[in-house]
């Protein structure tokens, strides 16, 4: 073995599918003086890796994990190191029948191919299952299984043919070096090596050697349990290494696979088995591995019986012994999400962690992608680890969430399913008003956020809301968003937004930093706010979000809560030269009242001049009410007239209880966070980051480009400008559902991210090979429509087409309302400007 | 048939602090090779002569896992002997036993063979075995590798230098047998699911004063070994002449 180095351009630290993938495809975009090194043995050091059961099933309802599942197994087939067996989840119970119903929806949305099966048809695929307990299923053609190992040791090869690798087994890290916030160096049982990166590849460890360095990955070890049977008589008389789908038996929360002559057994029905990551062996002091802890039967008896029942011929056998049984450690994150990029705190300190077999080969290319050129190719925001808010850095919460996630891995997960643990969290200082007016709440950032309030249930009645009979559609929300929504267009509504995410720039070079990020113009008088989409370097969203001009040398940015933690590293990231950031969001909490009588109320709390001539929109200034000074801001985000109140946390509560005095002779009423964030904006066709806007989309075809793109720089400017000698291959446009009745006759309200067809049930893929699907749905209460958000190619964009949308593998008539930018409800914007 | 709880160690052992146990934070459970033979020794003569086994073991309450595991293969019935843990010698272990076979025997039916594996995986005291049989009045034979069962008599074979010594004693009898007498199977999953129902006694014998105390435990340093290339081809003759000289052999 070569003599260790003293310094590399990259150290890896982590020889699993992971930190594999990382070094060929960093090694593939040219870098070189690259440097592996793993505590355990090669090729199997004693990772998660090792004991992965290699099957990559394609269909996600996530569009993220979907696009690296099906990237990784285009990998691992161009490679050889891929058997394509097929996959097949089947039901016992019509409750799952639907979910998997749902997830050919999801697979048609991310172009993957799947369809839905008989049990005669299961039987003919695998024949030795007891298709009697069953009602249905689904079927994945392309689902195989990966040789991870296999795939991994190509990588190194590859790599250092490439004359760019060195890999060390049996090299441990003891220390990391950190200078000026940025890695300086790696401290080794070898000797110290210098680096200008390192990244974190080194999964259920990964959180302690974060630690080393000042840095966090919120994961947690967690077990999962398998067991091996054999030797099955049925196999032994074949060669094949897997000649049968595998089969995840979703009710019980399993999967069976033929392995060789064995048959594998998995298992997520047990209870959930978290350890520590430093208590967890070293590979000397380790029976098997240190990833594969000890099989603790007990838990995994009942499920076994479940096993038998699906598979009596080959679990009945008495000669078919359980051979080899572990509880392996896998790693959960407080979001499911895995944990990708530059870590916040150390310049230089990758993370790529809690990354699955199925996701490894991408894993490898986005973020090598994204430390070479500065951008992935697959949009990563969701597991980009910039997105943790401090809390969820913490053990205890990341252990709470996997603890209360493990048991729905296999689960059927309703999109807008809350997390219950951990509980309350960050209250707004109106919490406590909130829970005396029974707010049910979700939570976004850790912040309790009231979703509808319970007093509000006689507006529904007043207002004649439709309920949904169906109890999927109806689950996780209330009729009462839609009644609130109905009071707020009436009269006025008040909302509570203090999950925003606020921070301020600062110093000679404030304009030059929001200038070079924003893609809208920031150099603006003094007073103005603006609502600017933040691209990344190819033109995709990164963020939108608002920036007021506070001062000469003084912006503020507000955006949302969830994605605040990213837009703050990004901002930071690109600051210009002599300007400061500050992060303020719990310094200040935002009210907003909106509504046709919303100048009444806040202009009775003022001696400020409210009216449209003297606060124009898009315009915020100071003004007194009673005893505070409130920065107001004339924006919506519901399409009203109104403002954004902005007053320290501390205050807050006297700032609503005002508001709520003065309100309650114009009717105000106090609305949640559904209408705030669905049924307002989505009647304005208002996009949302993260469902219509993302690295995938540009601003042209959202219909977000401004009149002029601006002469100053700002990062993404180069692709605006290519784009717009583009033909648009996509816009985004509002349909609306023209006849809800299911072929049960019971009315079906589509939640979102469903597909959007030709009317015979055609899928509609752009020439960008996007697939049209709704990015967004919800109810439109003023028009009295089901509306959907997609981006349709354009012979389609075109108001007044009929096309379907597919949900539940049913076909529902829509119609396009509104092509490119544009609203459904008061499209001429004259509440809003009232 | 007597087993007994142990740690499943494999790589590096390590020891609690004071030396006074296995640290078995990472391990599993499981109980010795030769116990396993000896479960797998009781199938198999049931399973060609009927009747009913019995897997008795002196331990923790965890210890229910092995008694389990042992019912998976096909045990009948257990009888646990429940401890808080503390290890007991050879003398007392063995009068617990002999005092559970006695009560079981009062109303059961005598046992015909009373089967232990030579020595446990930790203690290795060797003891117990022939403790039970001479307090049973019963034959006791050890170290056996070979085992029929014909006409109220058992034909134990041991491995002797050259060939094997064969015992023939008359049931009832206590054999004591060693690892590679057989080939334990694998436990199926409609036996584990059986073992489920399958009855465990427990009882909660006294620990008498102990007669044996460990004063602790040390693990066996393995001297690191490592290869040195002496050279290669004619080369290499005087330095392995020169190392065979080191050694005296010469």
């Amino acid at each position: 073995m070569a003599s260790f180095p003293s310094s590399a351009k990259v150290v890896i630290i982590g020889a699993g599918i992971v930190g594999n993938s990382i070094a060929y495809h960093l090694a593939n975009l040219g870098w070189k003086d690259i440097v592996q090194i793993d505590k355990g043995p090669l090729p199997n050091p004693g990772g998660s890796t090792g004991h992965a059961s290699n099957f990559l099933y394609l269909a996600d309802h996530n569009k993220e994990m979907a696009e690296l599942t099906l990237e990784s197994a285009r990998q691992y087939q161009d490679w050889d190191v891929y058997t394509m067996c097929g996959g097949l989840e089947v039901a016992r119970s019509q409750e799952r029948l639907n979910e998997l119903r749902r997830k050919v929806d999801s697979s048609k949305n991310w172009g993957i191919n799947s369809r839905m099966v008989t049990p005669a048809e299961i039987k003919a695929l695998v024949p030795f299952i007891n298709e009697e307990i069953l009602v249905g299923g689904f079927y994945s053609p392309e689902v195989g299984v990966c040789d991870s190992l296999q795939f991994g040791t190509l990588c190194r090869e590859k790599a250092e043919a490439m004359g760019a690798l060195q890999s060390f087994a049996m090299t441990e890290v003891t220390a990391m070096g950190v200078e000026d916030g940025r890695i300086k160096t790696v401290t080794t049982n070898r000797g110290v090596i210098e680096a200008e990166y390192v990244i974190i590849a080194c999964g259920v460890w990964a959180p302690l050697l974060a630690e080393m360095a000042g840095a966090y990955i919120p994961l947690t070890p967690v077990v999962h349990q398998m067991a091996d049977y054999g030797p099955v008589p049925l196999f032994e008389k074949s060669s094949k290494a897997i000649g049968y789908p595998i089969v995840r038996d979703m009710d019980v929360l399993m999967y069976e696979r033929q392995d060789g002559i064995g048959f594998e057994v998995g298992s997520y029905a047990h209870r959930s088995i978290l350890h520590d990551p430093e208590t967890i062996p070293s590979n000397e002091a380790a029976a098997l591995s240190p990833t594969e802890f000890p099989f603790t039967q007990d838990d995994f008896d009942p499920q076994l019986e479940d096993a038998l029942e699906l598979f009596p011929e080959i679990l009945g056998d008495e000669k078919v012994g359980q051979k080899y049984a572990i509880n392996g450690l896998i790693a959960l994150t407080p979001d499911g999400m895995p944990v990708l990029g530059e870590t916040p705190e150390v310049k230089g300190l990758w993370a790529a962690a809690a990354v699955w077999v199925k996701e490894g080969p991408a894993v490898g290319k986005a973020v090598a992608e994204w430390m070479v050129h500065g951008e992935p190719s697959i949009d990563l925001n969701q597991s980009d680890i910039s997105r943790f808010h401090a809390h969820q850095k913490t053990r205890k919460h990341t252990k709470a969430r996997a603890f209360e996630a493990f048991p729905k891995t296999y689960g059927i997960v309703h999109p807008a399913e809350q997390y219950l643990s951990d509980r309350p969290l960050r209250k707004t200082p109106m919490y406590d008003w909130q829970k005396a007016h029974d707010a049910e709440f979700f939570e976004v950032a850790g912040w309790e956020r009231a979703q509808w309030y319970k007093c509000n249930a006689p507006l529904v009645k007043k207002y004649g809301v439709q309920t949904r009979p169906n109890e999927w559609d109806a689950r996780w929300w209330s009729p009462i968003i839609n009644a609130e929504h109905l009071a707020m267009r009436e009269a006025a509504g008040i909302f509570d937004l203090s999950a925003f995410a606020i921070f301020d720039i600062l110093g000679v070079g404030a304009l030059a930093s929001v200038q070079g990020v924003a893609m809208r113009q920031m150099d603006v008088a003094v007073g103005k706010v603006v609502y600017t989409p933040v691209l990344s370097e190819t033109g995709g969203f990164k963020s939108d979000l608002t920036i007021m001009r506070l001062a000469k040398n003084h912006f503020r940015v507000v955006t949302g809560g969830a994605h605040g933690m990213a837009d703050l590293k990004w901002f930071k990231d690109n600051l210009a030269p002599m300007a400061s950031i500050v992060d303020l969001t719990t310094a200040y909490t935002t009210i907003g009242v909106w509504g046709p009588r919303a100048r009444d109320i806040v202009q009775s709390l003022t001696r400020a001049d409210m009216s449209h001539k003297a606060f124009p929109f898009g315009t915020c200034r100071d003004v007194e009410m009673g005893s505070q000074i409130v920065l107001a801001s004339r924006i919506s985000y519901v399409g009203d007239l109104g403002w954004e109140l902005y007053v320290p946390m501390e205050q807050g509560q006297r700032l609503w209880d005002e508001l709520w005095a003065a309100g309650e002779q114009y009717g105000l009423t106090a609305c949640g966070m559904g209408v705030y964030g669905t049924t307002g904006r989505l009647e304005k066709g208002y996009r949302a980051y993260g469902a219509e806007l993302d690295n995938d989309y540009t601003t042209a075809e959202a219909g977000m480009l401004p009149p002029k793109i601006k002469d100053a720089d700002f990062i993404g400017r180069d692709a605006v400008v290519r784009q717009l000698e583009q033909p648009l291959s996509a816009t985004c446009c509002i349909l609306t559902v023209d006849d809800h009745d299911s072929a049960s006759g019971e009315k079906r309200y589509m939640l979102g991210r469903q597909p959007i067809t030709m009317p015979d049930g055609t899928p509609i893929e752009d020439s960008k090979g996007r697939r049209s699907y709704a990015n967004s749905a919800g109810a439109s209460p003023s028009t009295g429509k089901h509306v959907l958000m997609a981006y349709l190619p354009p012979a389609l964009a075109v108001v007044g087409t009929k096309l379907a949308v597919e949900y539940f593998q049913e076909h529902y008539p829509v119609t396009v309302a509104v092509a490119g930018a544009g609203a459904l409800f008061d499209p001429e914007n004259l509440r809003i400007r009232g | 048939m007597c087993i007994k709880r142990v740690p499943a160690v494999a790589g590096r052992i390590t020891l609690t602090d004071g030396d006074r146990a296995i640290d078995a934070r990472y391990l599993g459970f499981t109980i010795g090779p030769h116990e396993e033979c000896g479960v797998e020794e009781a199938v198999r003569l049931i399973e060609a002569h009927s009747g009913e086994s019995v897997v008795l073991t002196l331990g923790p309450a965890e210890a229910t896992e092995q008694l389990r595991d042992a019912m998976a293969l096909g045990i009948t019935r257990a009888i646990h002997l429940v401890t808080d843990g503390e290890e007991w010698d050879g003398q007392s272990a063995a009068a617990a036993i002999v005092d559970a076979v006695r009560a079981d025997e009062a109303t059961q039916g005598p046992f015909d063979l009373i089967l232990l594996g030579n020595e446990a995986a930790d203690s290795g005291g060797y003891q117990v075995g022939v403790r039970i049989g001479r307090a049973l009045g019963r034959p006791a034979v050890a170290g056996i590798k070979g085992l029929a069962v014909a006409e109220g008599k058992v034909r134990c074979e041991q491995e002797a230098a050259g060939g094997r010594d064969v015992y023939e004693v008359p049931l009832p009898a206590v054999v004591s047998v060693l690892e590679g007498i057989n080939l334990p199977r694998y436990p199926s999953v409609p036996g584990r699911i059986r073992a489920k129902s399958k009855p465990i006694a427990p009882s909660s014998p006294e620990r008498p004063e102990q007669r044996l105390a460990m004063i602790r435990l040390v693990v066996p340093q393995v001297a690191a070994t490592e290869a040195v290339i002496l050279g290669h081809g004619p080369d290499a003759a005087p330095a392995v002449v020169d190392m065979l000289a080191s050694l005296g052999v010469l």
